[in-house]
């Protein structure tokens, strides 16, 4: 099939970035979003031209590196599925593409597709561990768990720090992001002795990142590719507003 | 993975030729004062000729089946690796000294006091 691309292109921070056209053609249905990009940039490459920069890694869906915006949705237009894991068999001959990348001041654009993360990393610095020595292995079941709130908290677990849920999200927010690191260690016995500090410091820092506020838009959960549920953000309000209660009183 | 000695002497014939092709003909599209992604790749590409061109002279100069390294020279009558402890109980470090200079070779010799290492069996 042969397709229309618009793509963002962007030389540095510093400058202004516009959407560039280019052809795609011959392109395999099988072939991934991202394979696709491949072939492009390969011809770019061929003819002397920079090629279309963008972050993968594992390419299997997994590991939270693939970031774009295609036709206005992270990701793209399939449920529960990052970008490498979009296949062309889902576009048609002719069709018109427009690739973009997060955008959230929370942030910044690095070059064409690739922005600036770490503001997700250092919302885990300030609190998204547990600080207790592991020390050997313990005996199974020494640390009873409920087996809901083992499920649950693996439901959490499964938050890629991606950032689709900013992108999505209208006022570009991380609460679903910093709600599911929160709850998947607020969740679990070794969770509990930092479960105060925990949510305070991680939402500080996420509030000190030029991420906006939550206002119950749900976009979030529906771009996510693991299905994060916003329910995780209802549960990082109630431990914040348990702990800020706790830590006045 | 089975490695042999012509085959490697091979290899390390033909490395020299590809690198030197990768830095005459290479060509890197963009400058190195943004992110880029292209001199990112041809870095890895320099690298993986230095390390594939060391791999190649130490399983050359291991003349034995030790682990991942198994040389079809080496193997036991029912094909499985045969190592010589006499010769071998050792790891080799390699000092680079100039560009294009063949590395010196480092011994670091390995003795085991309790424990003598055998022939494992999967039978």
């Amino acid at each position: 099939m042969n397709l229309t691309l618009h793509v963002w292109r962007q030389k540095s921070a510093s400058e202004d970035g516009r959407f560039v056209s280019y052809d795609a053609q011959g392109i395999d249905a099988h072939m991934s979003f991202l394979e696709m990009l491949d072939v492009v940039n390969e011809n770019l490459e061929t003819g002397g031209e920079e090629p279309i920069a963008f972050d993968h890694d594992c390419r299997e869906g997994i590991c939270g590196s693939c970031s774009m915006v295609i036709n206005g949705r992270p990701h793209g237009p399939r449920k529960e599925t990052t970008v490498c894991q979009l296949h062309m068999r889902h576009y048609e001959d002719g069709d018109e593409i427009w690739i973009e990348p997060w955008r959230a001041s929370g942030f910044p654009v690095i070059r064409d597709l690739v922005v600036d993360r770490s503001s997700l990393d250092r919302i885990i610095a300030s609190g998204g561990f547990i600080s207790a020595r592991t020390g050997s292995a313990p005996d199974a079941n020494a640390i009873p768990v409920s087996k809901a709130n083992a499920d649950r908290s693996m439901d959490a677990a499964e938050c890629i720090g991606c950032g689709a849920c900013v992108a999505a999200c209208p006022n570009a927010s991380a609460m679903l992001f910093t709600a599911a690191k929160v709850a998947h260690l607020n969740l679990l016995p070794q969770g509990q002795p930092e479960r105060t500090s925990r949510v305070l410091d991680m939402v500080l820092q996420m509030e000190a990142e030029n991420f906006g506020s939550c206002t119950n838009h749900g976009a979030c959960e529906t771009a996510c590719p693991k299905g994060i549920s916003v329910d995780f953000i209802a549960l990082l309000n109630r431990d914040y507003l348990v702990a800020a209660v706790g830590r006045s009183g | 993975m089975a490695r042999t000695a012509s085959g490697l002497e091979t290899a390390l014939e033909r490395i020299p030729a590809l690198r030197e092709e990768f830095w005459e003909n290479g060509k890197v599209v963009g400058g190195g004062s943004e992110l880029n992604q292209v001199l990112e790749r041809a870095g890895r590409i320099a690298d993986f000729l230095e390390l594939g061109e060391l791999m190649c002279r130490d399983a050359l100069a291991r003349e034995e089946s030790c682990g991942g390294h198994f040389r079809e020279e080496h193997q036991t009558t029912d094909g499985e690796a045969r190592r010589n402890d006499a010769d071998f109980s050792h790891v080799s470090v390699w000092e680079y000294t100039a560009e294009s200079a063949v590395p010196v070779e480092h011994r670091e010799h390995l003795e085991f006091e309790y424990v003598t290492p055998s022939q494992r069996s999967y039978k």
